[in-house]
C-alpha cells in the first residue's frame, strides 16, 4: 500500500520530535542545561557525569569471562588479575573526573561570517591545576575539537560551526568530554556558555552589476571598462581602506600609499531596496544586496543603504560596510532593532 | 568516529612490546610450530613498523589463522580446553597484531593480552610468573593510555599507567580477600584440565618409581606441631598393589568406610599436609591417620582417602599414629588375593621361596629367613637398572642384582607369597627434607618409595622395607646417601651443593607462604580467616556485608577527596575571606565593590580602637594579592594567623 510508507514515515517524525522534546527535559532536569550561562563557567563536581565507553564496556565483558575462567579452573592469580584490573577501571573513573574538574571556560571571539561558512568560536579553557589537562574533546554542533592544556596553562579552542541562515547564531550547548586515561570511562559536562556570532546573509554567487553612478537604472553598466584599473598611487589616509595600501611599496620602506583605480572616488552609489526587481523574494533581495556592499567595498565606492525599515548614509570603508552588512543581517529579526 | 583512526607508530610500539611481554612466558608450554610462528608474526609486524610498510592482505591472515586452526586441531585432537584455547589465542593475538589498522584494532588486541596473562596462571602460579604477567599487563595499560594521551612522553606514559596500577591494588586486595570464593570447577572442565600433574600412580611396573626419583618436584609439604618423626617412621602411604600379573601391580580389593579399621594407638603427631595436585584421590597421611579427620574417607588398606581427587593445592590437618597395629582381623578375599602368583613366572624365585617354606616353620620364621637370603644375595641398589625381561623377579635377583626400591619390594612380595605368607607392594614416599628456614617437612618426588606389608596371625600387616637391606641409608638419610657414587642423581639431591640447597630452602620457605596465603587462598582459608577476624559462621552474607561496607568506604574516601577539591582555594584569598565574614557578624560587611584599601579605611573608622590591626591587615592583603607573582606562602601565613587572632568587642 503506497500509504504506508509515509505514514510509518509520520511516525517516524513524531516520535523523533518526541525524543527531542525528551532530551530537552533530560538536558534540564538531570544536566541542568539551561539558558547561557554567565563567564567563566568553572566545572564543580556536580556537573561533571560520568559513564563507561564502548571500548569500556567491552573491557567488563572480558573481565567476567576472565573471572569465570579463573573461579573455573581456581586460579588465584587469576582472581588477582581479574580484581587488579577492576580497581585499575575504577581508578580511571576518579582520573577522568578529575581531568575535567575545575577547568575553567571562558566565550572568546567570534568573527561574523557569511551563511554558509563555518563560524569560528573560539573558547578559552583555562587550568589552574599545576598539573597537564591531557586528551580532552569539546563538542558543539555535532563538530568535535581535540586538545590539552599545560599545567597551569590556558588553551583557546576554535570550535568551527557550519551556518546556513542569517541572523544571530548563538553557540548553544557545548559538551566538554574526556576518556582520559584509559578509553574505558567517558567523564564529560554539558554548558552553555553565552557566546553567539552574527551570520551575514549570503552574497548572490553571480550578481548583476553595481547600480552606479546617479543613474539607478539596474542592470546597466554606466560606468568605462577597466573599473578595476589600476590608476596611481596616492598619499594614504586613514579611511582608507587596508586593501588598497601598496604594500609592496612600503616593505621597500617606501611611505605608505593607497593604490588607486579608476573610477574610485568618482563612484557614489545607492543600493536601494526599492529599486530591486519586484520578484525578488527577501532573502534573494538581501543577498544581492550583501554581494553588491562586497563589490562596492572592494573597489572603494560609497553607497549609501535602503531598506524597508531604515536607510543608512553614504559612506565607505570596512567599518560602514560592517554596520551595512549588520543591518542585512538582522532584518526582519526581533534584535534587528537593538543591534 | 574516534576509533578508525589510524595508530601512530608509539601506540603501535606499546602494544607490540606487551605482546612480546606476554607472550614470551607463553613460549615453553605452547607447541614449538606454534611459538616460532607467533614469534615470526610479532617479528613481522615489528619490521613494518620499522619501514612504515602496510599490513599484508586480510586473505593472507584469514590463511595463517585457518592454517594455525588446523595445526592446533592436529596437535591437541581437539578445540576445547585450556591448551587448544591458549594456543589459539596467541596465534590471534600475533595475526590481530599483524592485521591492526585502526585504534579499535589496538583495542582489540589489548584485550586479547589480558587474556593471555591469564593464560599464564592455568600453568604456573608462582611469584615469578606473577611478576612477569604484571609487567605484561603493566605494558598493556600503557598500549591503552597511549591511545589517550598519545602527547605524553613514553617515561610518563609508563608512570601513570603504573600509578593507576598501584591505585587499582587496595581495591584488589579487598576483592582478593573478600569476593565468595567457589570451589569450582562451574561445569565439566576438559580432560586436559589436570594434565602436567606428577605423581604416584596406581600402577607399578619395574621403571615407574625410578622415573620420579629424578624429579625434584614437591609431591608435599608437612608442618609438625612439635618434632617430627624420625625418618625410619616417615612412610607415607600411597596406593596398595595386590594384583600382580608377572609384571605389574595393581591395587587389590579395598573397602571404603567413613571409619578407620584400626584403634589408633601409641605416640600421636600432629601435622598439617599441604599436598600439591595430583589428580588421585588419596592423601599421603603418614601411617596410620587418627579416626576423626573430618572431609576423608578410610580405605580398607589403611589409606586415607579424600572426597574428590586432590586438582588443587590442598591442605589437611591429620594426626597420626606410627605405633598403631593394623589389621588383626583381616578379611578372606583380601589375604587370599595377597597369597595370588601368576603361574609360570619366576621359576628360579619361585625354587628359592619353596626351599624357604620347607626350612622355616610359621610365617614370621620364613620373613626373617628370606630376608637373611636376601642380603645374601648382595643385591645393589641404584636409580638407573638394567631393563629386565619376562622373569623380572628373578632376573633381579640372580643375573643383574641391581635394582630400584620397586624391584626389592617387588622381588620380597614374591618371595613370600610363593612361600605362603600374605604380602603386598605398598607405595608412597619415605624420609622427606627439613627445611631450616621454617622447619617444615618438604617431601619430594624423588621421595617417591615402595616397601612392603607382610600379615601375619597375631600382629596383622607388618611393614617391612626390603629395600633397607641393600641400602639402610635411604631410610635413614635420603636418596643421595643410599646411591653408590656414579648414579645419577637429581642436580640438588648431589652431596656438595649444599649452597644451591640452602638456596633452595629458602626458596621452598617463600613459595610455601606464597602458596598458602595466595595460590592456596580458598573457600576454606577465606571462612578461617573471616572467624579470626571476629565474624563468627561467615558465610555469602557476611561477605555480601563486608564487600558493602567496603565499597560504602570507598564511596565516602571519594566523597572526602570531592569535598577537599571544593575547599581548595587559595590560601590568601580564603584568609580575606575569613577577615570579611568576622567582620560581618560585626555588622561590617565588605561591599562587593569596596576594595581592600577602601574597605580597611572604612573599618578603622567604624572600629576605632581597632583601627591599626584593621588596617594592617587590608594593607596587608592589598600588598600580597597585587603584588607582581605569587604571594610568598610565610606572609599569606602571617596574615591568617593575624586575622585569626583578631579580636573585637
Amino acid at each position: 500500500m503506497p500509504a504506508r510508507p509515509d505514514a510509518s514515515r509520520h511516525h517516524i517524525i513524531a516520535s523523533r520530535r518526541h525524543l527531542v522534546t525528551l532530551r530537552r527535559h533530560l538536558d534540564r532536569w538531570l544536566f541542568r542545561v539551561g539558558p547561557p550561562e554567565p563567564s567563566p563557567i568553572v566545572l564543580g563536581q556536580r556537573r561533571i557525569f560520568v559513564l563507561p565507553t564502548p571500548a569500556g564496556l567491552a573491557f567488563a565483558a572480558a573481565l567476567l569471562v576472565m573471572l569465570i575462567a579463573s573461579i573455573n579452573y581456581n586460579l588465584s592469580l587469576g582472581y588477582a588479575l581479574v580484581f587488579l584490573l577492576g580497581g585499575v577501571s575504577v581508578a580511571s573513573i576518579v582520573h577522568a573526573f578529575r581531568n575535567l574538574l575545575h577547568l575553567s571556560f571562558s566565550p572568546g571571539r567570534a568573527e561574523p561570517v557569511f551563511a554558509g561558512e563555518s563560524a569560528c568560536f573560539h573558547i578559552v579553557v583555562a587550568n589552574h591545576r599545576p598539573a597537564r589537562r591531557p586528551a580532552l574533546r569539546l563538542t558543539a554542533h555535532g563538530a568535535a575539537v581535540p586538545f590539552e592544556i599545560g599545567a597551569g596553562d590556558g588553551a583557546d579552542v576554535t570550535v568551527p560551526v557550519v551556518t546556513a541562515t542569517r541572523g544571530w547564531m548563538t553557540l548553544g550547548r557545548v559538551r566538554i568530554e574526556t576518556t582520559y586515561p584509559l578509553g574505558l570511562i567517558r567523564a564529560w559536562s554539558v554548558l552553555v556558555p553565552d557566546q553567539r556570532c552574527l551570520v551575514y546573509p549570503a552574497p548572490e554567487p553571480t550578481p548583476p552589476p553595481l547600480p552606479e553612478g546617479a543613474s539607478r537604472n539596474l542592470g546597466q553598466r554606466a560606468g568605462a571598462a577597466g573599473d578595476d584599473d589600476f590608476a596611481g598611487l596616492r598619499t594614504h589616509q586613514p579611511a582608507d581602506s587596508p586593501r588598497h595600501v601598496a604594500w609592496k611599496t612600503l616593505a621597500r620602506g617606501g611611505p605608505m600609499l593607497t593604490k588607486q583605480f579608476s573610477g574610485m572616488d568618482g563612484g557614489e552609489i545607492d543600493l536601494d531596496w526599492n529599486d530591486l526587481p519586484a520578484n525578488l523574494g527577501t532573502e534573494a533581495r538581501l543577498s544581492r544586496m550583501t554581494a553588491w556592499i562586497m563589490a562596492a567595498e572592494r573597489r572603494g565606492l560609497a553607497f549609501s543603504l535602503t531598506l524597508p525599515d531604515t536607510r543608512i548614509a553614504t559612506g565607505r570603508g570596512p567599518q560602514h560596510s560592517t554596520s551595512c552588512l549588520q543591518r542585512l543581517a538582522l532584518f526582519g529579526t526581533d534584535v534587528a532593532a537593538d543591534a | 568516529m574516534r576509533d578508525t583512526r589510524a595508530p601512530t607508530p608509539a601506540q603501535f610500539g606499546w602494544l607490540l612490546a606487551a605482546v612480546t611481554a606476554t607472550l614470551a612466558p607463553h613460549a615453553i608450554e605452547l607447541p614449538y610450530w606454534l611459538a616460532i610462528l607467533c614469534a615470526s608474526l610479532i617479528a613481522i609486524r615489528s619490521a613494518l613498523l620499522w619501514r612504515r610498510g602496510k599490513p599484508p592482505h586480510q586473505l593472507v591472515i584469514v590463511l595463517v589463522a585457518v592454517a594455525a586452526g588446523i595445526g592446533v586441531r592436529f596437535e591437541f585432537s581437539h578445540f576445547f580446553g585450556k591448551d587448544p584455547g591458549v594456543a589459539l589465542l596467541a596465534v590471534l593475538l600475533c595475526l590481530k597484531l599483524l592485521e591492526s589498522r585502526t585504534t579499535r584494532d589496538l583495542r582489540a588486541a589489548v584485550l586479547l593480552a589480558y587474556f593471555l596473562q591469564l593464560g599464564l596462571f592455568f600453568y604456573n602460579q608462582t611469584p615469578g610468573i606473577a611478576a612477569l604477567a604484571l609487567a605484561g599487563a603493566l605494558l598493556t595499560t600503557t598500549t591503552l593510555l597511549s591511545l589517550e594521551d598519545a602527547a605524553a612522553r613514553p617515561v610518563a606514559q609508563l608512570r601513570t599507567s603504573a600509578v593507576l596500577l598501584s591505585q587499582g591494588l587496595p581495591f584488589m586486595l579487598v576483592l582478593f580477600v573478600l569476593f565468595p570464593r567457589v570451589q569450582g570447577p562451574l561445569w565439566g572442565l576438559p580432560s586436559d584440565a589436570y594434565s602436567g600433574m606428577t605423581g604416584l600412580s596406581d600402577t607399578m611396573t619395574p621403571g615407574s618409581i625410578s622415573q620420579l626419583g629424578l624429579s625434584d618436584a614437591i609431591a608435599f609439604r608437612a608442618e609438625f606441631d612439635g618434632t617430627p618423626p624420625p625418618p625410619s617412621q616417615r612412610y607415607w602411604r600411597g596406593p596398595v598393589l595386590t594384583r600382580y600379573d608377572g609384571r605389574s601391580w595393581r591395587p587389590g580389593f579395598s573397602t571404603i568406610a567413613r571409619e578407620p579399621r584400626y584403634e589408633p594407638s601409641g605416640r600421636a603427631y600432629e601435622y598439617r599436609l599441604t599436598l600439591e595436585p595430583h589428580n588421585q584421590p588419596w592423601l599421603l597421611a603418614l601411617d596410620f591417620p587418627a579416626a576423626d579427620i573430618p572431609k576423608t574417607r578410610y580405605a580398607g588398606d589403611f589409606r586415607l582417602l579424600a572426597e574428590q581427587p586432590v586438582r588443587m593445592r590442598t591442605r589437611f590437618d591429620l594426626r597420626s599414629y606410627p605405633a598403631t597395629a593394623v589389621g588383626k582381623v583381616e578379611d578372606a578375599i583380601v589375604l587370599a588375593e595377597a597369597q595370588r602368583l601368576p603361574a609360570n613366572v619366576n621359576p628360579r624365585s619361585r625354587a628359592l621361596a619353596r626351599e624357604i617354606a620347607t626350612e622355616g616353620a610359621g610365617p614370621s620364621e620364613i620373613l626373617a629367613l628370606t630376608l637373611e637370603r636376601l642380603r645374601g644375595l648382595d643385591l645393589t641398589y641404584t636409580l638407573s637398572p638394567p631393563l629386565l625381561g619376562t622373569h623380572s623377579v628373578d632376573e633381579f635377583l640372580f643375573d643383574t642384582r641391581q635394582g630400584f626400591c620397586e624391584h626389592f619390594a617387588s622381588a620380597f612380595v614374591f618371595l613370600m607369597r610363593a612361600a605362603g605368607v600374605p604380602a603386598r607392594v605398598v607405595t608412597g614416599y619415605q624420609g622427606g627434607e627439613i627445611n631450616p628456614v621454617d622447619g617444615s617437612l618438604v617431601v619430594r618426588q624423588s621421595d617417591a618409595h615402595a616397601w612392603a606389608e607382610v600379615w601375619l596371625v597375631g600382629r596383622g600387616w607388618v611393614r617391612v622395607d626390603p629395600t633397607a637391606l641393600a641400602a639402610p641409608s635411604r631410610i635413614e638419610s635420603g636418596l643421595s646417601a643410599a646411591l653408590p657414587d656414579w648414579d645419577v642423581l637429581p642436580l640438588l639431591r648431589r652431596p656438595g651443593m649444599d649452597w644451591l640447597r640452602d638456596l633452595r630452602h629458602r626458596w621452598d620457605a617463600v613459595s610455601n607462604t606464597w602458596n598458602q596465603w595466595v595460590l592456596g587462598y580458598n573457600p576454606d582459608r577465606q571462612r578461617d580467616l573471616l572467624e579470626r577476624m571476629g565474624f563468627p559462621q561467615p558465610d555469602w552474607r557476611t561477605l555480601a556485608m563486608l564487600l558493602g561496607v567496603s565499597a560504602a568506604g570507598l564511596m565516602l574516601l571519594l566523597l572526602a577527596w570531592a569535598f577537599a577539591q571544593r575547599r581548595q582555594h587559595d590560601p590568601l584569598d580564603a584568609a580575606w575571606t575569613s577577615f570579611s565574614r568576622k567582620l560581618a557578624r560585626h555588622g561590617a560587611a565588605r561591599h562587593p565593590w569596596e576594595g581592600p584599601l577602601d574597605y580597611g579605611k572604612r573599618l578603622a573608622m567604624t572600629f576605632p580602637e581597632h583601627a591599626e590591626p584593621l588596617r594592617t591587615i587590608s594593607e596587608d592583603y592589598a600588598r600580597l594579592r597585587y603584588r607582581i607573582g605569587p604571594a610568598d606562602p610565610h606572609s599569606v601565613r602571617l596574615l591568617a594567623r593575624h586575622i585569626r587572632r583578631l579580636k573585637l568587642k
